[in-house]
């Protein structure tokens, strides 16, 4: 039967299976789903598909395309946290399915609205459907990656997590390839890009969804134990999606992660115009745009590294470095900017924007240790809405400090100071959310004789040793 | 019924083939993306 195929029996790995195959299935499907941040190469596309060499008069608006990407990054945070408890209920197979169902034939839809010339299908389909497809692509794997890697949840994470910035790399060079390839004097080539882009996809992600699987509920890593000593921030207990959200833990943790977007989220959209700004006469907009792709490169590789560092400095400590250091290098960049040092402004950037991805990707881990694995999918799930809102919140402050500044007479190069030392307050703020950061109270945790509706089974069999795979 | 899987080990080939599968075209979008951080530099 079709539901049987993607059971979490069906998909229960058997002894034999390593585990080394679970990171490229999650991959399989992040690195897809990343293409998100590269849609910005459809936006001038998109404003010319009448006019063609330049947009006519019936022409899409810029500020109404950019709602495509809006809708999007809103129905990830949306469908990430409504749908964390199915997800745990009917495991990542079929989550990794829907996920590819909605995201390939979101680029469909898409490709029917810029087809028939509807902004309405194109926000239908990439903006909404897209959008689910990201927030359950995005969740989907995490759970099912920690309960394989209970020795190193921190790289495991960070390597499923790594592929979501890596994602737009691949998005954005092959969109402008095949918009090249496609094009003709009466077409951009944009329909047939989103079609091609949407049947990559679902298959790329199909063929993760076939490939996971998830280990048994007794499965260690041949030679690991569980710390005899209980360790005071890697809670061995679980606790229930719903009983989270009664703890101070997951609010503390939802302002620990928000602040830590808002301040990396609004610098990176505004990097391109800052270095211009900052170093004017001296930054072409060919070097910005080279600036930005090096922020990206950083974003990327500090997922993995920070994450995996994680597993040897604890959850608690990285995020720390993540909010002092973060706050520092915030406060030096003016400075390096009224210096006229170029090489110093890069570096301190792409160090920020490091341990602004190494947020995203040891976040999961954090909440595995305080809340246990059973659940951690539709807990990250649900605090994932701390992104959606850094996502409006950062782009905001720092537009609407940049304009308050530029109207009090303030110089355009110095008129990102104050939004920079704001950001490195905001850090600071998350400094201290993460200090009040302590373990789950007891009365949190699942009771050996609760039953646990999600998979019918008892909690307690999940902390018995067993069968080994590699 | 669970359609029964056979317990023999996952081929090394498969793994390899699998992580190059997801790796090569990161390797790509990387290598296109510093070419274009090049420029900053330049």
């Amino acid at each position: 039967m079709a539901t049987d195929f993607f059971s979490k029996a069906h998909i229960t790995a058997r002894p034999g299976f390593s585990r080394w195959l679970v990171p490229p299935a999650a991959l399989a499907v992040h690195l897809c789903i990343g293409q998100a941040y590269a849609f910005s190469v459809f936006n001038d596309p998109l404003t010319r598909l009448i006019g063609i060499s330049e947009p006519a008069a019936d022409d899409w608006k810029l500020t109404s395309i950019g709602w495509i990407f809006s809708l999007a990054i809103v129905f990830l945070g949306l469908s990430a946290a409504f749908a964390g408890k199915w997800l745990e209920k009917v495991g990542p197979r079929l989550t990794m399915f829907v996920a590819a169902c909605c995201f390939g034939s979101g680029f469909w839809l898409s490709a029917l609205g810029v087809y028939w010339h509807s902004l309405w299908l194109v926000y239908l389909g990439y903006g909404v459907l897209g959008g689910i497809g990201l927030g359950l692509g995005y969740v989907s794997p995490v759970s099912t990656l920690i309960k394989w890697f209970p020795d190193r949840r921190g790289m495991a994470t960070g390597m499923a997590i790594m592929g979501f910035g890596g994602g737009a790399m691949i998005g954005a060079p092959l969109a402008v390839a095949l918009m090249d390839y496609f094009k003709t004097a009466q077409s951009l080539g944009v329909m047939e890009t989103l079609l091609v882009m949407g049947g990559v996809y679902f298959i790329s992600m199909m063929i993760g969804a076939l490939t996971i699987r998830i280990p048994p509920p007794d499965w260690q890593p041949i030679g690991w134990r569980p710390a005899e000593v209980s360790q005071k921030m890697i809670s061995t207990a679980h606790v229930h999606i719903d009983q989270a959200l009664k703890t101070p833990q997951f609010y503390l943790l939802w302002l620990v992660l928000c602040c830590n977007v808002t301040a990396g989220i609004g610098v990176l959209g505004q990097a391109s115009v800052m270095i211009q700004e900052m170093f004017k006469g001296s930054v072409t907009p060919a070097a910005a745009a080279g600036f930005v792709g090096l922020l990206s490169l950083f974003n990327m590789g500090g997922r993995f590294l920070w994450s995996s560092a994680s597993d040897y400095l604890g959850r608690k400590n990285t995020y720390s470095i993540f909010f002092a250091v973060g706050a520092l290098l915030y406060a030096l960049v003016p400075s390096a900017g009224m210096a006229g040092d170029k090489l110093w402004f890069v570096l301190l950037y792409a160090l920020i924007m490091s341990m602004y991805g190494g947020g995203f990707s040891t976040i999961p881990a954090y909440l595995a240790d305080i809340f246990g694995t059973r659940y951690v999918g539709g807990i990250h799930g649900r605090l994932l809405t701390a992104w959606a809102t850094a996502g409006v919140l950062g782009p905001v402050l720092v537009n609407y400090l940049r304009e308050y500044q530029l109207a009090q007479g303030v110089a355009k190069a110095d008129a990102y100071n104050m939004t920079l030392y704001i950001m490195a307050v905001i850090l600071l703020l998350g400094l201290s959310c993460n200090a009040l950061v302590t373990a789950v109270h007891e009365k949190h945790h699942l009771k050996h004789n609760d039953f646990d509706e999600l998979d019918g089974i008892y909690p307690a069999r999940s902390e018995q040793a067993g069968a080994a795979h590699d | 019924m669970t359609k029964p899987q056979a317990d023999k080990p996952t081929s090394k080939w498969l793994l390899v083939l699998f992580w190059l599968y997801v790796l090569l075209p990161l390797l790509w979008g990387v290598s296109a993306t510093i070419r274009k951080a090049l420029a900053l530099f330049a």
